[in-house]
């Protein structure tokens, strides 16, 4: 019974979203046939034989990433972006979560102040911080990594807390014991045992990053994402594959080398 | 102690005295290039004191201008934005977790066998996650038009490879010896799978897609910005018209929303798989 229930539950569900989003049968049946013809245009037309040719002749791969210097500049530039993006997000972090760990006893206004102002940096999307970023800074790379890094700092500063307050606490009344203040007791008894996790958050928030990083550029906040939502734009099929493609790679070469320093990182901390 | 005995303690546990001259040096040399690239990018983005001065000012009066959070008169206009958002969310993970079902059991070592093609399966799975949904989004705005139904898509696409993995992962951890028992008992590979693992794997599939849903929320309020449907279009335009009070209550309106969900979304979890 109760699995009836649920099943009308959900089909109801699915009605009414599907007539809210315009998800209908004959919109289906329209849009389609349009997203095969759309995707096998995107498809670079390669050719086996000519497939290691130079730039001018069609069909091979260089002719395909016939602008692979600018794309790499600009890959490059994504990167650099989520890096600094990631570094002052998880610098104001680590600046929040000491008064927003719990088992610190940092005073009351403290703890709720920064508890809510990373709330608030962490629930708000990249791209709505980007937006109004690009009212203020101007258009530009500025722009997207103060976006990214703000809602980085919300994020990460939540796990930082989380992390500090699984500490071992020992440490702590040793230090305040032995006369040390509070900045003394968080620098000495506190970072030192949270470093690993905390080196482990932000390379991961890194691996976040370079995604956000690679589409804040649609609302002209710099990296990769501008020239991707030019193509896209101005339809120019062949160079969306050609990108998408040098994102997908980027991404999968970093998240394995990020992988492999966390790990180091971590047992070197150990 | 005398001077002597501490020589002698030096010669003896050297990095118990700080670190040693070569140790010393990698550090100054690290913090010396870690300095140079910081001023080189910095230079590179064109990051100036004044810049980030006059943008902190453009910021503040953009915040002055916030308040207080008005809805203008378009009240009708961005409950439905919300709404769409959310069917957009819905619909999309609805179909993600369907599509992504036979595509787990395709990547689970325990079900196929075959290496080359899970392996290649797996890694298509994986170079789909390197794809934002923005993206996806963009790309069916152009193919199937403005509107939601591309952010449907978006999100469904985005999701289905994610998702696969996920449910893959759930599949290869699942107790083995109730699909050996059907086994035994001559039941075939279907109705391994269907009585053996799928009522195992189900609550973790369903958790995940839940998780999702909630993920997807999030995302779906800005796939509007390129048009995709959904509350982001709103937003994107009153931005670009500086109505600064009403972008500021479809902000608040946004985070509501996506609070009211994770709410909902952990207590129809904690009911349907009991709590973890």
């Amino acid at each position: 019974m109760a699995t009836l229930i649920g099943l009308v539950v959900l089909a109801a569900c699915l009605l009414l979203a599907a007539r809210t989003s315009e998800f209908y049968p004959s919109s289906l049946a329209a849009g389609v046939p349009r997203i095969g013809e759309y995707f096998s245009r995107i498809a670079p037309s390669l050719e086996w034989s000519k497939l290691f040719a130079s730039v001018d002749t069609e069909g091979s791969l260089a002719f395909w990433f016939y602008r692979l210097d600018a794309w790499g500049l600009l890959l490059f530039e994504t990167a650099q972006m989520a890096a600094l993006a990631t570094l002052s997000g998880a610098a104001v972090a680590l600046l929040l979560a000491f008064p927003a760990a719990k088992n610190l006893g940092a005073p009351a206004w403290a703890y709720q102040l920064s508890r809510r102002f990373l709330e608030a940096t962490r629930t708000v999307p990249e791209i709505v911080f980007a937006l109004i970023f690009v009212w203020a800074f101007g258009v530009g790379a500025l722009a997207g990594i103060l976006a990214i890094a703000i809602h980085t700092g919300g994020a990460l500063g939540k796990l930082f807390a989380d992390a500090m307050e699984n500490v071992e606490m020992r440490p702590w009344d040793g230090v305040r014991a032995s006369g040390g203040t509070w900045f003394e007791a968080c620098r000495f008894a506190i970072l030192p045992a949270a470093l690993p996790d905390l080196l482990s958050y932000a390379m991961l928030r890194f691996e976040i990053n370079l995604r956000s990083a690679s589409v804040i550029g649609f609302v002209g906040a710099g990296g990769i994402g501008e020239e991707l939502y030019k193509v896209i734009s101005f339809n120019y099929y062949e160079e969306i594959s050609a990108i998408i493609l040098l994102i997908i790679l980027s991404v999968m070469a970093i998240d394995l080398t990020s992988e492999r320093l966390r790990r180091r990182a971590i047992e070197a901390a150990a | 102690m005398t001077p002597v005995e501490i020589a002698s303690w030096q010669a003896r546990v050297p990095r118990a005295f700080g670190p040693s001259p070569r140790g010393r040096a990698m550090r100054v040399l690290g913090g010396v290039a870690f300095l140079a690239w910081l001023v080189g990018t910095l230079w590179w983005f064109d990051v100036s004191p004044a810049r980030m001065w006059n943008g902190l000012n453009g910021l503040l009066v953009i915040t002055r201008l916030m308040i207080p959070p008005s809805p203008g008169e378009q009240w009708v206009e961005i409950l439905h934005g919300l709404a769409e958002s959310l069917a957009m969310a819905f619909l999309g993970t609805f179909i993600a977790a369907v599509i992504a079902v036979p595509l787990g059991f395709m990547g689970a070592n325990n079900v196929v066998t075959n290496t080359l093609f899970r392996f290649s399966l797996r890694r298509f799975f994986d170079g789909f996650r390197g794809v934002d949904q923005l993206i996806w989004a963009l790309a069916y705005v152009r193919a199937v038009g403005l509107g939601p139904l591309a952010g449907v898509l978006a999100i469904a696409t985005a999701d289905i490879a994610v998702l696969a993995k996920l449910y893959a992962e759930a599949i290869e951890n699942a107790e083995k010896k109730q699909a050996e028992g059907i086994a035994a008992a001559g039941g075939s590979p279907t109705l391994i799978m269907r009585f053996g693992i799928l009522p195992q794997v189900a609550p973790i599939m369903l958790g995940h897609a839940l998780y999702f849903f909630e993920s997807n929320t999030r995302s779906a309020t800005i796939l509007g910005v390129v048009g995709a449907g959904g509350i982001g279009l709103q937003i994107a335009e009153r931005i670009r018209v500086r109505h600064w009070d009403e972008v500021a209550f479809i902000i608040i309106l946004m985070v509501l929303m996506v609070a009211a969900i994770d709410w909902l979304s952990g207590k129809v979890r904690r009911r349907l798989i009991g709590v973890r």
